[in-house]
Parts: C-alpha cells; structure tokens; sequence
C-alpha cells in the first residue's frame, strides 16, 4: 500500500502545476469590481487557453461581465465563481471584440444578454467557427464541447446606468477592426481590454496600427484612476498605454525600415527586439506572427511596379 | 520464360533497397522515400546542416509560410530544390542559381504541418538535404486565393514589381508577380500557376532560372542574390500553365 500513496503522492505532485495555472482567483481591484489576471504566455493545454484579463462588475441590478473566456469549460467554471464571490446573478455578459479567447465562454451566459457590436457580432457570426479550431489545435482538450456562440444582444455606445454604476461603452478600434473599453465613471476603472497590453506584447492578427494609436490617444484621455488592460497586471497610471503606442511605433517603424532594405520576411524575424520590449511575455514569438499579418503590406509599398496595369 | 522473368524481376525489387532512401531522416517522415525518389530522381544523399533552411516555427495560415534556404556554405550548386513532405504538391521549386548565390527567400503553402526541405545538388551531383519542421493548420493549398476574392485579377494579374540593392559582393534582387497560383485543389478553380521564371542580363545571358509549382504563396515574390555583374538592367520573364508570358525590365542603379 504504501507505493500506491508514494504513487498518488507523484501523481498529485506532477498534477500540481496544471492545477496551479488554472486556478482561478479574482482580485478585488475596486469597489464591487474584480478581475482575474491571465497568464501572459500564449494557448496551451496547460493554461487552457486563458490568456486574457477577466472583469466583473457587480451592481445592484446584478453582474456585468467583461469578457467570456476561451472555452465552455472556463466559461462555467468562471460563471459559478462570479455568483460565489459576488452573491449576485449574472445581469449579462458584454464581447469588447471577436477574439476567440475573449468569447468562446458564451455557452455558459446563454441565458442572458450577450453583448457586442454589430460589427463584432457579424464577424464572430462568420469567422467564429475557425477560430475555435484554431484554439482546439493549440489547446486541446481544455476546448472540449466548445463552441462559436455569437453574441445574442446588441451593445450601444455611450453611456448606460446600470445598478447604480454609471458605465460609458467606448469604441475603439485598431485591435481588431472593433473594439469596445468600458469606462465606469462610478469606480473610475477604464477596462481597456486588448487595446492595451502591459508587460505582454500586443498581438496582431487583425490590427489597424492607425486606427489602433488613434484608440490609444482617446484612452489616455479618459480620466481613469486604475486601467484594466487585456493583458498584464493592473495600472493607476497611463505607463502601459504609452508602453503600447511605443511598441506599435516601433514595429510599424522597423517593419518599413526592413522592406525599404530588401530583407525577406524570414530575415526581418530575425531584427532584434530592443530591451524595452525584448522582457515583454511572447516578445519574440509575436513579432513573427506580426511579421506574418502586417509585413506584405510593407514588402508591396517598397517594392516600385515595372509593368502598368493591364 | 515468365516464371524466370519474375524471378529476375524479383531479384532486381530486392536489389534496389540498397539504393534506396538513405536512412537517418531526422523528420523520420513516412514520405521521405518518395521525396527522395520524386524530389531527388533517387539520387545520392546526404542530410547535411551546411543547408540553412529558416522558417518561422508555426504559422496559423497555411497561405503563406516564409522560407529562405541558404547553401553558400557547401561552395559550388548546381540546382537547389524546395520541398514539403505532406503537401499535395510536395514542390514549391527549383532554382538553377547559374550566376547567383545559392541562397534564395519566397513563401510557399503548407497543407498541414509537414518537414519543409531543402536539396542543393553539389558540382559531384551529392544532394544536400535539410529542413525544418513546420507546425500549422489545415488547408493552406485547399483554400481559394485570397486576392481573388478582394480584388480585380483583371487588372493585377502577372503585373510585376521589384527592387535591386546593391550589398557586399552580390546585389539583392526582390521580384514579385501578382499571380493566383491557383492549386487546383480548390472546387471548380483550375490549376493555374507561373512555371517558370527567368532572369537575364541585358545581353540576354541567362543569369538564374526558377521552375516554380503552385505550392508557392500567390503572389509570389522571390528574394535572389545575383554574383556582380556590369550589366545595367536586369530582365525578367516567366510564364505560367496557361502560356500567358510576363516580362519586365529591372534598371540597376550603378
């Protein structure tokens, strides 16, 4: 018997660190709103795809949730722990954008509003399919029974009371091509979500860097006492929206410098990353993603037409 | 007789192992052999690392996967030969560097993950081989291309850009042609692709040749090193399946 308990013991011991990641613990970051801060790695099966800054509000109407999750199962998982930590029912659910981390949990909130955008519901409506494959391929099990549940209601901008907490629905595009932050002008927390990385380097599949710096001014503007941001910890102070301008600044910069020599996309992989940026969680795994989104569009403005068009 | 015939026949299959796929793929890829034998006409083989082949890890579009191959290390190169084992159409090219550095940068599709090759037939006629392993979706060759459904192929199609820059002993030469590269892999679309792409020096010296498949990106735009050379233009031409030709002139700047 006692090398079936050494063998339990390995078990709980190998099993410790899987548990440890997945473990769920909102922080109270204001008056009845918590978050709960992601890993700042990328999709694996052993942070079951949760990468992204979770928030809920918790008025007198019931919970405002910020953002669903990456799966059904953390979707659940999530739900139970909001009624726990607030006592109160989930009054709805609002997607700032389409990324599948952000809404693939709407199978657990299907009994109440789901918000977005137009624009973000009907891109989800069409592309949400192949974007949880994408997360079944990179996750794996976690994604099980997962799947792209497009938002059920519609998401205004300006402002809304809701249970006493004055909440403003901003757009913000440049992330993706809509992106909603949520400022409570009750608490003064801005949840910038993914317009705003910290200490995580931003990603950029489907990003508008114009738009996006645009965004990232509108923010700075808000008078915010703690900024919630889609990635990394909390902040009271504008650092991490400068942080991000200065990153888009310098991909954008080095992606032109880099066509304007000639170099392919495998060599412009290889640039080096400035020490600012280089500590950032996914530093180098990004930029070749990014590379792989936005360098064509560099290769073909720095690339003269020999022939007219016919 | 037929019985001896077989027999003969018999002996002649056992026989060919011997000359068969070398061993030691580091991908052990169930489809090496028939690279072997397809890709390298069963050639002499050797799995060298003197062969850079760089690529980004993963990707999560298989449309568009960024190689360079570099084989300047083995010295003199005949021909160099891009593959992937799990493509439908294993090769992406082969590129005959006659004045040019060994060594080019394109983009290819991947149909799933697969080991991304590369073969340079030495002056002995040894095949190098080397690669990467690529991890990625499904259907980057089965998908319709991209620019086909955003814009106006009427207009684009076989318009061709570039660029030259000189740098220490080789002058860096980027040429792109707008081109579906259909695979015809995709329902009711043909297969429709440049084949061939040549490059020449004003005399009309053959500088370098490319064969190219449809499993390069569309669009494709080839990243070439050419050795110094006094001419003061470069010409492209190449043609596609269709026997649609393309050509264009490339001043260099002195």
């Amino acid at each position: 018997m006692p090398t079936l308990r050494l063998c339990l013991a390995w078990c709980a011991l190998l099993l410790a660190p899987l548990a440890a990641a997945l473990e769920l613990r909102p922080q109270a970051i204001a008056p009845d709103t918590w978050m709960l801060e992601a890993d700042t790695g990328y999709f694996t099966p052993q942070n079951g795809g949760f990468l992204v800054n979770m928030a809920f509000i918790a008025t007198d109407e019931g919970v405002v949730v910020i953002g669903s999750g990456p799966s059904r199962q953390f979707g659940e998982r999530y739900r139970k722990l909001i009624e726990d930590t607030t006592g109160k029912r989930v009054l709805e659910v609002i997607i700032t954008h389409k990324h599948p981390d952000h809404f693939l949990g709407n199978q657990a909130f299907r009994d109440v509003p789901i918000r977005a955008d137009a624009k973000t519901t009907a891109m989800i409506k069409a592309e949400g399919e192949g974007l949880a494959e994408n997360l079944y391929r990179l996750v794996g099990d976690g994604m099980r029974g997962t799947e792209a549940l497009a938002p059920t209601a519609p998401l205004n901008l300006g402002v809304r009371n809701i249970g006493g907490h004055r909440l403003e629905f901003i757009a913000v595009p440049g992330h993706t091509q809509s992106d909603i932050a949520v400022f409570d002008h009750t608490t003064g927390v801005l949840f910038a979500i993914d317009q705003v990385f910290n200490q995580r380097t931003p990603t950029l599949p489907n990003a508008d860097l114009a738009q996006w710096r645009q965004s990232l001014a509108q923010l700075a503007a808000v008078p915010f006492k703690l900024l919630v941001p889609g990635h990394g910890p909390v902040s009271r102070d504008a650092t991490p929206i400068a942080a991000t301008r200065d990153y888009l600044d310098w991909l954008d910069a080095t992606l032109r410098d880099a066509a304007e020599r000639g170099l392919a996309p495998t060599e412009a992989m290889l640039l080096p990353i400035p020490e600012r940026f280089a500590h950032w969680g996914e530093a180098r795994a990004e930029w070749r993603r990014s590379i792989g989104f936005m360098y064509g569009r560099y290769e073909r403005a720095a690339l003269p037409w020999l022939t007219p068009p016919r | 007789m037929q019985w001896l015939r077989l027999i003969c026949l018999a002996a002649l299959c056992s026989a060919l192992p011997a000359r068969a796929a070398p061993a030691g793929d580091p991908f052990n890829s169930p489809l090496w052999p028939n690279m072997h034998k397809l890709m390298l006409g069963g050639g002499k083989v050797v799995f060298d690392p003197k062969v850079k082949v760089t690529i980004p890890e993963r990707v999560e579009d298989g449309h568009f996967v960024p190689v360079t191959v570099d084989a300047r290390e083995l010295g003199e190169v005949r021909e160099l030969v891009l593959f992937a084992d799990y493509n439908p159409i294993p090769r992406a090219l082969r590129y005959q560097p006659l004045a040019a550095q060994p060594r080019l940068s394109v983009a290819m599709r991947v149909n799933q993950a697969t080991p991304i090759r590369a073969a340079a037939l030495d002056g002995k006629g040894v095949w190098h081989v080397s690669g990467q392993w690529l991890d990625a979706p499904g259907g980057g060759c089965a998908l319709p291309s991209q620019t086909r459904s955003t814009t106006d192929w009427n207009s684009l199609l076989g318009r061709v850009s570039g660029r030259a820059w000189r740098e220490d002993g080789a002058l860096r030469v980027r040429l792109g042609v707008m081109h579906p590269m259909d695979t015809g892999l995709v329902s009711n679309v043909a297969r429709f692709n440049i084949e061939q792409l040549d490059i020449r020096d004003a005399d009309n010296r053959l500088l370098a040749r490319l064969e190219t498949d449809a499993s390069l990106a569309e669009n494709p735009l080839f990243t070439l090193h050419l050795r110094p050379t006094p001419t003061p233009l470069l010409r492209a031409s190449s043609q596609d399946n269709d026997g649609n030709h393309y050509t264009a002139t490339l001043p260099l700047a002195p």
